[in-house]
């Protein structure tokens, strides 16, 4: 159409341009600029490798990760006056934050009166009674406020008629401690909350002096002494190794949706910070609980927001039967996610599936006013049509569940800090912190509830930067490295680059992700895990003969993939171990051979004549795995639940009850 | 159809014909998109071509050059980032390009497509299997590898714009949202879901010659943005810092930007905006609601 694209020299490279225009701007500069935003701050070192120049730096606190709760905690840091780096192997605004769709939740009461406390009731009961119920005390009390704070920022949240956040219903939301019908606590953006999110926090961080680390990937943590001493890197774009000495350091890597098959999730949510913990001997929580999200696009996986039914859509089997209304008579289609993807499956099980092959569902749009879609849910619009070739106005979208968020991680206090269990009590890893989505409050218990997690991102981002003012201060000595520290990550990472086995990197990860999808499904039973136990430790043993293709040290995306793969191998192989070790049903785990949840009480009972069963008796306890990165076997620990609020005058227990939507 | 001056890089071009088989891998439905294709697994092979810029700076005496690979798409996803990760897991691992969400929102995987700059996540494989399909990084870039173009002057020019909230008022952050106008909302629609791919300002010639001090319709359109935004208050500041002659008024509404936006977003519009800002020939509207009603 037009001939105006004439590219002659446009590769030309390393020109630099001193010019500067009127923002202060260093234009053109070399490609190098972002080595060392501190020069001080780093010099160059071959303690450990001839081979890898290694490139010391010095912070108060490293960040790992730029998602919301990496940037949040981040910036808080340095609003607190903390010399900060934030290493992370994305661009901040391509973290995976940025597709998350429906909103975020807080009691703002800007749709009807609401109350903290009520977030807190259903944030509990979605939790199926396994959510730490100090962090979330603190969470919801704090999320007004962390709301609010993102407006101020300017988050573009869609508005009410009165200039108000508006906000709309989500599932497992309800009013006066689920007696008072469906809650609108939702505030989002459209369907782009995530991206608003993300791009905020981005800006805002803007305005403070982070030092950015992009498009660096972290390898491991440099423990020492029982204490965490900062990380260690390796930069894409040269190859070039990164020690990062900082008395502080927050893990926000994200999760590992990658080790499934079939997830909402981006390539590159590979559990990376959950793995370094198990690398460093610690241990994580509750992975058995992954979450899938009753509406993945069939085939593709992309997501379409809970926003899509708390707009007014709603599920459909082949028979136009609105389902849901049997399996949850009053929250429909905006039961807990847990609650509709098992309904699904039976549905597409009992053969009431849709399609020619009769294993989705649909999810029906087409009469909401054309206005409300393209006011409310422009997004999941243009997704339907780009990836199912459906237009929404008309007909109905092909969704599966999918494996969409990990409510496991590695485990903290309300506070952030790290923990890890000796003599039967937490204790706190000094110089550890973790949020998001990696990390484990928990808050999510064994299932988080729709636009929980966003709001977790900034909560507990927030709180990471907070207690790390309360309990250091800037410019503080650090503990020593020694010499060699990093030393067996970098000969990994020599060992991966080389590798010359048999088994390409994306044979492997499939084979893993087949065998995750097929073994430790929506429904679980003895048989299939521990087949699928069995197949996993087969895999492990095979990453030795991996093989990896591209040997350059520029941007080596096939060694990325490679350490991301025996990231996610960690992940999976805690993941489906701690299924098969547990033997219940709750919350996001349904076994289909222990179909009950077993508490400290049968809750469906009077309590009166009941003994109260023993710590190993029942279940309502968080998992603790460790595994041995080198011959792939988990041991597993409990923890047991807080149930004690951070204060019961402002908020009291909730107790446990039978789970019913 | 752009040009892109492919004749000239393709006389240095290997020819490595590197060609997959419908069941030779145990991988066939390798993508999760592609059980889509499991019906016709079994019909012939559909070899599409795809010819894809390569170039590695450890060999820096070799020449960017074009390799082509042979991708069935009976066994490949619908968009060109399947095919690429097709090619890379199954044909060459060492083809190097950046993508993360796989469905255009986070902005990793712009290149040049087809002679178009988009998202190879959301771009239909063009199913013409006589026709070569040809991909390069976004023009114009400095390359790092392969399809990874070097990014950083974009980024520092986004930054460069202060992209957050800013008002001459504030007390305390968290205590009270703004009001905002469900009007006003309107005015951010089309501009705050920018991705920043970069793919317009990589297809504007003015950006291509002054890049370094023109800021490109992206970040361009960043700054309106925030202009126009009702809570912001600083809109004076920010449009005195856009007041020079390469900054803004290298634009000369080519509209290429709006052309390539892969989210259908009109950057060109936006430049427009400010460009009568500037002049004085408009003026930012006050806001519909007093935006500070319930602060104090
Ligand atoms: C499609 C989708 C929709 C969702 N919708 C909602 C919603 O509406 N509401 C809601 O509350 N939640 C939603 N969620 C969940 C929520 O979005 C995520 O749980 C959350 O965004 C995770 O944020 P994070 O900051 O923990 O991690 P991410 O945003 O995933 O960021 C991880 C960061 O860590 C970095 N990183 C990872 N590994 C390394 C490494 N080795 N070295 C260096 N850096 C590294 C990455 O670069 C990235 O910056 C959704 C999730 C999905 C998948
Ligand atoms: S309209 Fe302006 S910004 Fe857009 S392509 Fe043309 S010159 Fe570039
Ligand atoms: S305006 Fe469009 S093309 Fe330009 S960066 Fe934003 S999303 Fe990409
Ligand atoms: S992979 Fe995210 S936009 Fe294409």
């Amino acid at each position: 159409m037009s001939g105006m694209l004439k590219v002659s020299s446009a590769f030309a490279r390393n020109i630099s341009f001193t010019t500067l225009n009127k923002l202060g701007l260093p234009s053109i500069v070399t490609r190098h600029f972002h080595y060392t935003p501190s020069g001080k701050a780093a010099k160059v070192s071959e303690d450990i490798s001839k081979q890898y120049p290694v490139i010391d730096h010095t912070y108060d606190a490293v960040v790992v990760g730029a998602g919301g709760a990496g940037l949040r905690a981040a910036y808080g840091l340095v609003a607190e006056g903390f010399k900060t780096a934030v290493v992370t192997k994305l661009f901040p605004t391509r973290s995976h934050t940025v597709a998350a769709q429906g909103g975020i939740n807080a009691a703002l009461g800007n749709m009807e009166d609401d109350n903290w406390q009520w977030h807190m009731y259903d944030t509990v009961k979605g939790s199926d009674w396994l959510g730490d119920q100090d962090a979330i005390h603190y969470m919801t009390r704090e999320a007004p406020k962390a709301v609010i704070e993102l407006e101020n920022c300017g988050m573009p949240f869609s508005r009410t008629t009165d200039g108000k956040i508006y906000q709309r219903a989500f599932g497992g939301q309800s009013l006066k401690f689920g007696k008072g019908g469906q809650a609108h606590r939702c505030c989002c953006v459209a369907d782009r909350t995530g991206h608003s999110l993300l791009h905020t926090l981005y800006g805002q961080s803007l305005s403070y002096d982070c030092n950015y680390f992009v498009e660096y990937f972290a390898l491991d943590l440099l423990m020492e002494d029982g204490e965490c001493r900062g990380v260690l890197a390796l930069c894409l774009e040269d190859g070039s190794i990164h020690r990062f000495r900082a008395k502080n350091t927050v893990l926000a890597t994200g999760g590992y949706g990658r080790a499934y098959f079939s997830c909402t999730s981006a390539h590159t949510c590979t559990g990376d910070g959950t793995a370094m913990i198990s690398r460093a001997n610690l241990p994580n929580q509750d992975l058995e609980f992954v979450q899938f999200h009753p509406t993945g696009i069939y085939g593709a996986g992309c997501l379409i927001t809970e926003g899509s039914r708390g707009e007014g859509g709603y599920l459909i089997n082949s028979e136009g039967e609105r389902f849901m209304e049997r399996y949850a008579p009053v929250a429909k289609d905006l039961a807990s996610r847990d609650v509709v993807s098992r309904s699904m499956t039976i549905e597409i099980r009992e053969g009431r599936g849709c399609g020619p092959e009769k294993d989705h569902i649909y999810l029906q749009l087409h009469h909401l006013p054309p206005e409300q879609l393209a006011a409310r849910l422009p997004g999941i619009s243009e997704t339907a049509m780009i990836f199912a070739g459906v237009d929404v106005t008309r007909e109905p979208i092909p969704v599966l569940p999918t494996v969409h968020y990990n409510m496991g991680g590695i485990p903290t206090n309300y506070k952030g800090q790290v923990l890890t269990r000796s003599g039967n009590e937490d204790r706190v890893v000094k110089g550890l912190y973790a949020c998001g989505e990696a990390a484990c409050a928990s808050v999510h218990g064994a299932n988080r509830l729709g636009a929980n997690s966003l709001l977790d991102l900034v909560v507990f981002g927030r709180a990471c930067a907070k207690t790390i003012a309360q309990e250091n201060t800037p410019g503080e000595t650090i503990g020593s490295l020694k010499p060699n520290a990093g030393e067996e990550s970098v000969a990994n990472l020599d060992w991966v680059r080389n590798a010359s086995g048999s088994i390409s990197t994306a044979e492997l990860r499939l084979n893993m992700q087949k065998t995750m999808q097929t073994h430790a499904a929506v429904f679980r039973i003895e048989e299939t895990l521990k087949e699928g136990c069995h197949k996993m430790a087969d895999l492990y043993k095979t990453i030795d003969q991996l093989k990896v293709s591209d040997r350059s040290l520029v941007w080596n995306s096939d060694l990325v993939e490679t350490l991301e793969l025996q990231n996610l191998m960690l992940n999976a192989m805690q993941t489906i171990v701690a299924a098969e070790n547990r033997k219940e049903s709750r919350g996001a785990h349904a076994r289909e051979d222990y179909k009950d949840r077993i508490d400290e009480y049968d809750y469906s009972k009077s309590l009166e004549s009941q003994q109260k069963k023993s710590f190993e008796q029942h279940w309502r306890k968080h998992t603790l795995t460790k595994i041995n990165p080198k011959s792939g076997e988990v041991t597993i620990d409990y923890r047991p639940v807080i149930d004690e609020t951070l204060d019961e005058q402002e908020c009291a227990t909730v107790p446990p009850a039978i789970r019913s939507y | 159809m752009m040009d892109l001056n492919s004749n000239e890089r393709e006389k240095s071009m290997t020819q490595t014909m590197a060609t997959i088989f419908p069941r030779s891998c145990r991988s066939a439905v390798n993508q999760v998109r592609a059980f889509h294709a499991s019906s016709v697994q079994n019909a012939e092979a559909r070899l599409k071509t795809f010819a894809v810029y390569r170039w590695n700076p450890d060999q820096p005496n070799e020449k960017p050059y074009m390799k082509e690979y042979k991708v069935d798409l009976n066994t490949c996803g619908p968009m060109v980032l399947d095919a690429l990760i097709k090619i890379k897991n199954e044909i060459d691992p060492t083809l190097t390009f950046r993508r993360s969400c796989r469905e255009g929102i986070c902005g990793s995987c712009a290149m040049n497509i087809g002679g178009t700059n988009t998202l190879a996540c959301i771009s239909k494989i063009d199913s013409n299997l006589n026709k070569a399909s040809k991909i390069y990084p976004l023009p114009h870039m400095y390359v790092v590898k392969d399809l990874v173009p070097d990014m950083n002057n974009f980024y520092n020019q986004y930054r460069s714009i202060q992209p957050w909230l800013q008002r001459n008022d504030v007390k305390e952050i968290g205590h009270q949202q703004y009001l905002q106008s469900v009007d006003d909302r309107k005015k951010l629609d089309g501009l705050y879901e920018c991705i920043l791919c970069a793919c317009c300002s990589t297809s504007c010639p003015s950006y291509w010659w002054n890049g370094d001090k023109y800021l490109g319709p992206a970040v361009l359109m960043q700054a309106y943005r925030w202009i126009i935004d009702s809570r912001d208050t600083q809109a004076k500041e920010r449009l005195e810092k856009l007041r020079d002659p390469y900054s803004v008024y290298r634009c000369h509404t080519i509209m290429n930007c709006t052309k390539t936006c892969p989210k259908g977003l009109n950057p060109g519009r936006a430049i427009a905006e400010i460009k009568k800002l500037l002049g004085n020939v408009i003026e930012k509207e006050k806001p519909g609601l007093n935006t500070t009603a319930l602060q104090n």
